[in-house]
C-alpha cells in the first residue's frame, strides 16, 4: 500500500451542509442551471430552496440522486422529469407537479392542483394532502400516494404503475385505462369507462404494504382498499363499443 | 391563457390599499397574458349619485366639454373626471339611462364600460404594468375588485375586448378559458333585447349573467345556471355592488387559487398572485372545486 500516493491525491470538496438557494434573491434559472450541472451527488448532496412563492419549475430535471427540500408552495411543474433525486416542497404544488417523472421520489407536504405525476415512468410522488382532478393522468409506471383525496378524472387513460388514495376519489376514476393499478380506501364518485373494481389478491396486498412503508404510512392497513383496474374491453376498436369512446 | 386576480376585503382598515394589492396580484400574472389588461374596482357608493366609466380612442377630443353639454342635455348637474383614455362621471341615480342616451348621441366614438353605484372599469391594451400606471390603479381604495391580464383567443387584441365586462349595473365578469357555445347564446340574448359591443365570449357570459339576474335570480343562483348553459373551459370571478363570486366549469382545467384570512377572500389563478398578500402564510389557501360556486357578500 503506497500510502504517499494517498496523500496526494487531489482532495474532492464536498459540501455536506445544504446549498441554500433563496428565490427571492436568486432567479430561478440560476437555481436550475446549478442543480443541472452536479455532476456527482456526493458533492452536493443536499439543496434547500428558500422563497419560492409560486416559481415555476422549481427543481425540474434534476438528474442526480440529491436532497432538494423547497420551504414553501410552489406553482407549475415542481420536480418534473426528476430522475434520482430526493425533492420535498414544504408547502403546496401547483399543476403538473412530477409530470414525467422517471424515478426518485417528490414529497408534497401540502395539496398538489391538477394532473399531479402526469405521464409518470417511475419513481413515487408523494401527496401529504389532496390532489385535485387528473391526478396520474396517463401514469407509465410511476407510483403515487395520495393521504387525502384526488379529484375528477384521476388515472386517465393510466398505462402503468399503481396509485394509491388514502381518500376518496372523484368522478370517472380511471376512465380509459390500461394497465396502472389503483387502490382507493375511501369512496370513489365514480368510475370512468372501462375501469372496474377487482379482487385484492395477496400480490396487491404485499405492493400496497411496500408502497405504504416506502410514503411513511403507518396508520392504515393495504386490506383497508379496493383496487380498481382495466375490465380490458376498450384496448381494441369495436363497433359494439363506440359509445364508450 | 389568461390571468385572473380578485380581492374581497373584510377588514375595511384594507380598503386604502385595494388598488395597490389589486395592481400587485395583476402585474405577478403578466405572463399570463401580456396583451392587455383591466381591472374594475368597488369604491364607496354615495347616495343618491351613480357612476358611469366611459372609455373613448380619442379622449382629449371626446372629453372636452362633455361635463357641460352632458349636464345640460339630461338637465342635471354631473361630475367628469379623466384618467387616460377613460373618465368616470357622477351622475344623479335615477339619470343613468339617460346619460346612456345622450353620451351615444353627443360623443358616438365613446363607448360605456359600466355604471352603477360603487363600479369603476378600466382596461386598455398593454402590458399590466403599464396599464395599471396609466389609471393610477395603484391609488384606488375600494371594498373589492377584480383584476384580468389578457391572452386572447377567441377575439381581437383591443380595448373592448379586454376584460372586465360589465353588461348589468354594479355587474362584472372575468374569464380565464373558451367558450364555444357563444354565438348561438348571443343570438338568443340578442332576441331579449341585450346589446352586444363586441363578438367576444365572455361578454356573451356577463350578458348572460346580467340577463338571469335580470329575469330575478340572485347571482348565486346566476352561476349555478351558467355552469349548465354555458360550453367550453371557464373559470369566472365576478363582481357585484356588495359581492364577488367564483366559479369554474366541470372540466375544470383553467386554474384557480383561493384564499381566505379574517381580513380579505383573495383569488389568483396561480398561488404566486398571492404571495404578497398580509398574512398569505397563515391563510386558508384551496383549489375551488369544478361546478361549484363560491360567494361571499358585505
Amino acid at each position: 500500500m503506497n500510502v504517499t500516493t494517498l496523500a496526494k491525491a487531489p482532495q474532492r470538496e464536498v459540501n455536506y451542509a445544504p446549498r441554500v438557494f433563496d428565490l427571492d434573491a436568486a432567479p430561478l434559472r440560476e437555481l436550475n442551471l446549478a442543480l443541472h450541472q452536479v455532476t456527482d451527488a456526493s458533492d452536493e448532496p443536499s439543496w434547500e430552496v428558500i422563497n419560492p412563492k409560486g416559481s415555476h419549475a422549481v427543481a425540474a430535471g434534476v438528474a442526480q440522486p440529491i436532497a432538494v427540500e423547497v420551504r414553501g408552495s410552489v406553482g407549475y411543474y415542481c420536480g418534473g422529469m426528476n430522475d434520482r433525486a430526493s425533492i420535498t416542497v414544504h408547502g403546496s404544488a401547483g399543476p403538473g407537479v412530477g409530470e414525467n417523472m422517471m424515478s426518485g421520489q417528490i414529497t408534497v407536504k401540502g395539496d398538489a392542483s391538477q394532473y399531479a405525476g402526469a405521464t409518470g415512468r417511475g419513481g413515487l410522488l408523494v401527496i401529504e394532502g389532496n390532489a385535485s382532478s387528473r391526478c396520474g393522468i396517463s401514469m407509465k409506471g410511476i407510483d403515487i400516494v395520495v393521504r387525502g383525496n384526488v379529484g375528477h378524472m384521476s388515472a386517465f387513460m393510466a398505462q402503468s404503475g399503481n396509485l394509491v388514495v388514502l381518500g376518496n376519489a372523484g368522478d370517472a376514476l380511471g376512465d380509459s385505462i390500461y394497465e396502472a393499478r389503483l387502490f382507493v380506501r375511501g369512496e370513489v364518485k365514480s368510475l370512468g369507462a372501462d375501469c372496474i373494481k377487482k379482487e385484492m389478491r395477496p400480490e396487491h396486498i404485499a405492493k400496497l404494504k411496500e408502497l405504504l412503508d416506502r410514503a411513511g404510512i403507518t396508520d392504515v392497513k393495504p386490506e383497508e382498499f379496493t383496487r380498481y383496474g382495466s375490465a380490458r374491453t376498450l384496448y381494441n376498436f369495436n363497433i359494439d363499443n363506440a359509445d364508450a369512446y | 391563457m389568461c390571468g385572473i386576480v380578485g380581492l374581497f376585503l373584510k377588514d375595511k382598515t384594507l380598503e386604502p390599499q385595494l388598488g395597490a394589492m389589486l395592481s400587485e396580484m395583476l402585474v405577478m400574472l403578466t405572463d399570463r397574458g401580456p396583451d392587455s389588461a383591466g381591472i374594475a374596482v368597488y369604491g364607496a357608493a354615495t347616495k343618491g349619485k351613480a357612476k358611469v366609466t366611459i372609455q373613448s380612442p380619442s379622449p382629449e377630443a371626446d372629453f372636452a366639454g362633455l361635463e357641460a353639454e352632458l349636464s345640460k342635455k339630461i338637465d342635471a348637474k354631473v361630475k367628469l373626471l379623466a384618467k387616460s383614455t377613460h373618465a368616470v362621471i357622477d351622475v344623479p341615480a335615477g339619470k343613468v339611462e339617460a346619460a346612456r342616451e345622450a353620451i351615444a348621441e353627443l360623443r358616438p366614438s365613446v363607448r360605456i364600460m359600466g355604471a352603477g353605484e360603487a363600479i369603476e372599469i378600466y382596461k386598455e391594451v398593454g402590458l399590466p404594468v403599464d396599464v395599471v400606471k396609466r389609471f393610477d390603479v395603484t391609488k384606488m381604495t375600494g371594498s373589492h375588485g377584480i383584476g384580468h391580464t389578457r391572452m386572447a383567443t377567441e377575439s381581437a387584441v383591443t380595448t373592448l375586448g379586454a376584460h372586465p365586462f360589465s353588461t348589468g349595473p354594479d355587474e362584472c365578469l372575468v374569464h380565464n378559458g373558451s367558450l364555444s357555445n357563444h354565438n348561438n347564446l348571443r343570438r338568443e340574448l340578442i332576441r331579449e333585447g341585450m346589446k352586444f359591443e363586441t363578438e367576444n365570449d365572455t361578454e356573451v357570459a356577463a350578458a348572460y349573467l346580467s340577463s338571469k339576474i335580470a329575469h330575478g335570480q340572485n347571482l348565486g343562483q346566476a352561476l349555478e345556471s351558467s355552469v349548465n348553459d354555458l360550453d367550453g373551459f371557464f373559470t369566472f370571478v365576478v363582481g357585484t355592488k356588495n359581492g364577488f363570486g367564483v366559479v369554474r366549469d366541470a372540466i375544470a382545467c383553467k386554474p384557480a387559487v383561493l384564499a381566505e384570512t379574517d381580513r380579505y377572500v383573495a383569488f389568483g389563478s396561480e398561488y404566486r398572485a398571492l404571495t404578497k398578500l398580509p398574512g398569505i402564510e397563515d391563510a386558508k389557501v384551496w383549489e375551488p372545486e369544478p361546478s361549484t360556486v363560491y360567494f361571499w357578500e358585505h
